[in-house]
């Protein structure tokens, strides 16, 4: 059973610095440029062929 | 090493043009196309022969005369060859054209060492080419999709390394500053994959061909899953998904629904994935925690996976006219739709109430399909369709056959998978049906006859595939007929201002990440390095998890060689060595299995599928004579029988002289032989060997004391006896 309360704590607290970390970047305004990174890849090719 | 590959690099040419009135600096570049032509030739050809020896397997259980009483045409050897090749050969080889395509044009750089290239493309089809012999003639180590001996291991340990290098190499020179999704993708397919096979390969060599696991039982079992299932995870996912995010907008000519979904999904499925492995050990000897811990991350699995489907699938709003006539969205469509159905079956299977009824039965090899099949195949030729033509500077010869092809492969899919599911079911509830007066209502045999219908459908469907593929073959060989490879392909891109990092330090916090990518490496190792300690160490440390039980000896030598033709053979790939505590298993087989029973099993060999029945309890049921006959010919003992002959047996013989190095080296993993046994361990073998060798002669049957069949016996004969053992003596 002790290896049971390793492994929660474990999951628990790895669980919880990735929440921190969402919650914090939402907050922060950093998923702000979402748009240009997907769009980018698709003008890639025309450059070169034109 | 690496003044010389930036002379390669050199070779192309790095000119630096000025853009009038800009002040930027526009480099101009080639592209690597021959490597991503060489990976796209080697997939086609790999995949052919690697379902095609599916095919032969296929066969093997729809007519045993398939197996032709060779050994290395039989299915046990067959079936690790399709296997592995499938999955390194084919998918591998896939992964390597996606990605030296598509890192090349989202860095704008060049792959960063055309020595590396060479030296990655030929190394990994060196290695694929000795596998495939190795594994036909019988040099295994026992333990599903990772079979290959030791010296290959190593051989593909120094290859993925070259590959790393020569991606990493390409990173760090890239002229774009964000790493877009797909690269994330391949970063940590990197990572988990490098250490998912090192762990998992850790042996103790006792020849140039034959090693032993250096884990034993248990804990064998559970590292050797925490590999296979996540060999499913970072070896058929994950990088598929990036070349998904790269290959699904440009084809579609859309970017990507959502690229926030794609950062959360990449994330969540690395941290997530590598808890699962368990699932594929419940009801086992496995302690419950981690059972139950196997279970609870694989349903946390739905939600990053359904969402990167339906990620990929609204990347096609708006684009859903051109799904009817172009061929390669429609590929796209069906594997994205295929992974989805994998990855909800997947959670769906790993709860223990479904696991009790699919667990050794053909839906696991249903399941594994429709993703195999599905997602891999399908999104593989889409890739394929689109990236050939191009870097041919052509069109592809004919979109009908195209279109025909993902007809003929998509009922191939269906023509497999559902034949499949529906013996799973059928054996699975004959298996569990008892008569009123409370006894099994079906022989094991008659569970098989019940289904082998279905085996001879599922033959069909693969074929069905296997024409779609050779139909592909055909398609691509015209177009690149037609057109020219451009080996170089010119690009040109502003170079990387020095101090990108330091100029946007007010962004996005995963920015940050995106810039740097040895951070990043470091960070995902500590993601999915976190989930496999904190399931193995307590495993191994904590003692109460493998009660030891007394009665429980090590192996004769003499056993030890018949385990090794029975690992040699692929036993393991139609039969388990674990009972499961289930009312209709102990009545069929006997006493559950227990963890304690398996401590000096290196490598363990609870195997996945019962194709034939159960053997934990093998030992003392039926005569020598029995085993002898059995294995010359099955059919002869069990009318029926779908399993091989294996003549060879009773014309070789063991190598006695092995004897010393095999009982030194289960020493080093543990065993407590006696001091000094390895010395005098052939007396034993002869003992026991002269022994079997009369009860056969009581039955009128002449053997050798060396033929393989006695060793072979001798091992068959122990299963499962130690604990008898204990339960006679009060």
């Amino acid at each position: 059973m002790s290896a049971m309360v390793v492994l929660l704590c474990a999951s628990l607290l790895v669980a919880l610095i990735f929440l921190f970390a969402f919650i914090w970047s939402v907050k922060d305004g950093q998923y702000d440029d979402e748009f240009s990174p997907a769009h980018k890849i698709l003008f890639e090719e025309k450059d070169n062929q034109n | 090493m690496n003044t010389e590959s930036s002379k390669d690099v050199n070779i192309t040419g790095n000119e630096q043009i000025l853009r009038p009135g800009e002040g930027l600096q526009v480099e101009t570049f080639y592209y690597d196309n021959k490597t991503v032509r060489n990976f796209a030739y080697a997939t086609l050809f790999w995949g052919l022969v690697g379902m095609l020896a599916g095919l032969w397997a296929a066969l093997c259980l729809a007519w045993p005369e398939v197996n032709l009483g060779l050994p290395a045409t039989s299915f046990g050897r067959m079936r690790p060859v399709h296997t592995n090749a499938v999955i390194f050969a084919f998918v591998g080889n896939a992964i390597f054209c996606g990605v030296y395509y598509s890192l090349q044009r989202l860095l704008k750089a060049r792959i960063w060492s055309d020595k590396l290239s060479k030296i990655h493309f030929w190394g990994w089809q060196t290695i694929i080419l000795i596998g495939a012999l190795s594994l036909w003639m019988g040099f295994t180590q026992g333990k599903e999709y990772a079979e290959l001996e030791w010296p290959l291991d190593i051989a593909i340990t120094v290859i993925w390394l070259i590959f790393g290098a020569n991606m990493l190499g390409t990173i760090l020179h890239r002229r774009v500053a964000h790493l877009y999704v797909a690269i994330w993708f391949y970063i940590g397919t990197w990572v988990a994959v490098a250490m998912l096979h090192i762990v998992n390969s850790i042996a103790l060599p006792v020849s140039f061909t034959k090693s032993y696991s250096w884990y034993a039982g248990v804990q064998d079992a559970l590292v050797q899953w925490w590999y296979g299932h996540n060999a499913v995870a970072f070896f058929l996912t994950t990088p598929f998904l990036g070349l998904m995010y790269y290959f699904v907008p440009k084809a579609a000519n859309r970017p990507v629904y959502s690229y926030r979904w794609s950062i959360i999904h990449f994330w969540a499925l690395i941290f997530l994935y590598i808890w699962a492995g368990p699932h594929h050990l419940l009801y086992t000897a496995l302690p419950e925690w981690a059972q139950s811990l196997g279970t609870v991350f694989s349903i946390m699995l739905i939600a990053p996976s359904w969402g990167g489907m339906l990620n990929g699938l609204l990347t096609l709003r708006g684009a859903w006219d051109r799904v009817r006539d172009d061929a390669i969205l429609k590929f796209f469509v069906v594997a994205l739709t295929c992974y989805g159905m994998a990855t909800f079956e997947g959670p769906m299977l790993s709860l223990k109430s479904v696991n009790a009824i699919s667990h050794y039965t053909d839906w696991t090899i249903a399941h594994v399909h429709v993703g195999a099949l599905g997602w891999n195949g399908f999104l593989a030729f889409g890739m394929l369709y689109w990236l050939l033509p191009r870097i041919f500077n052509t069109k592809l010869y004919s979109q009908k056959w195209a279109n025909t092809h993902f007809w003929i492969g998509t009922l191939g899919i269906i023509f497999y998978v559902i034949p499949l599911y529906w013996a799973a079911f059928t054996q699975s509830l004959m298996w569990k049906q008892f008569t009123d007066e409370g006894t099994l209502q079906y022989q094991f045999m008659e569970t098989v006859n019940a289904i082998q219908p279905m085996y001879v459908l599922r033959a069909v469907g693969g074929t069905l595939y296997i024409s779609g593929l050779v139909l592909m073959i055909v398609n691509i060989y015209k177009t690149i007929k037609s057109g020219k490879l451009i080996a170089n392909e010119k690009a040109e891109a502003p170079s990387l201002p020095e101090n990108y990092k330091f100029k946007e330090s007010k962004g996005h916090w995963h920015g940050w990440i995106e810039k740097r990518p040895v951070q990043m490496i470091f960070l995902s190792l500590i993601a999915v390095g976190i989930g496999g300690m904190v399931e193995m160490i307590p495993t191994f440390l904590v003692k109460s998890n493998i009660p030891t039980i007394a009665s429980v000896k090590p192996y004769t030598p003499l056993e030890l060689y018949g385990r090794n033709i029975y690992i040699r053979e692929g036993c393991y790939t139609c039969h388990s060595q674990m009972i499961r505590p289930f009312r209709d298993e102990v009545a069929r087989y006997g006493e559950y299995s227990k963890a304690g029973e398996f401590v000096y099993d290196h490598p363990f060999q609870w195997g996945s599928k019962r194709t034939g029945p159960d053997l934990a309890r093998e030992g003392g049921k039926y005569p020598d004579s029995w085993h002898y006959n059995h294995m010359l010919d099955p059919t002869s003992m069990t009318s029926g029988s779908l399993m091989p002959r294996y003549p060879w047996l009773f014309d070789d013989k063991i190598d006695k002289m092995k004897t010393y190095d095999m009982i030194k080296a289960m020493k080093k993993l543990g065993v407590p032989y006696a001091e000094g046994y390895e010395n005098i361990a052939n007396d034993d073998v002869d003992l026991q060997s002269a022994k079997i060798q009369k009860s056969l002669a009581a039955e009128k049957i002449d053997v050798a004391p060396n033929d393989e069949i006695v060793a072979l016996i001798a091992y068959l004969q122990r299963l499962g006896t130690d604990i008898k053992a204990e339960k006679s003596t009060p």
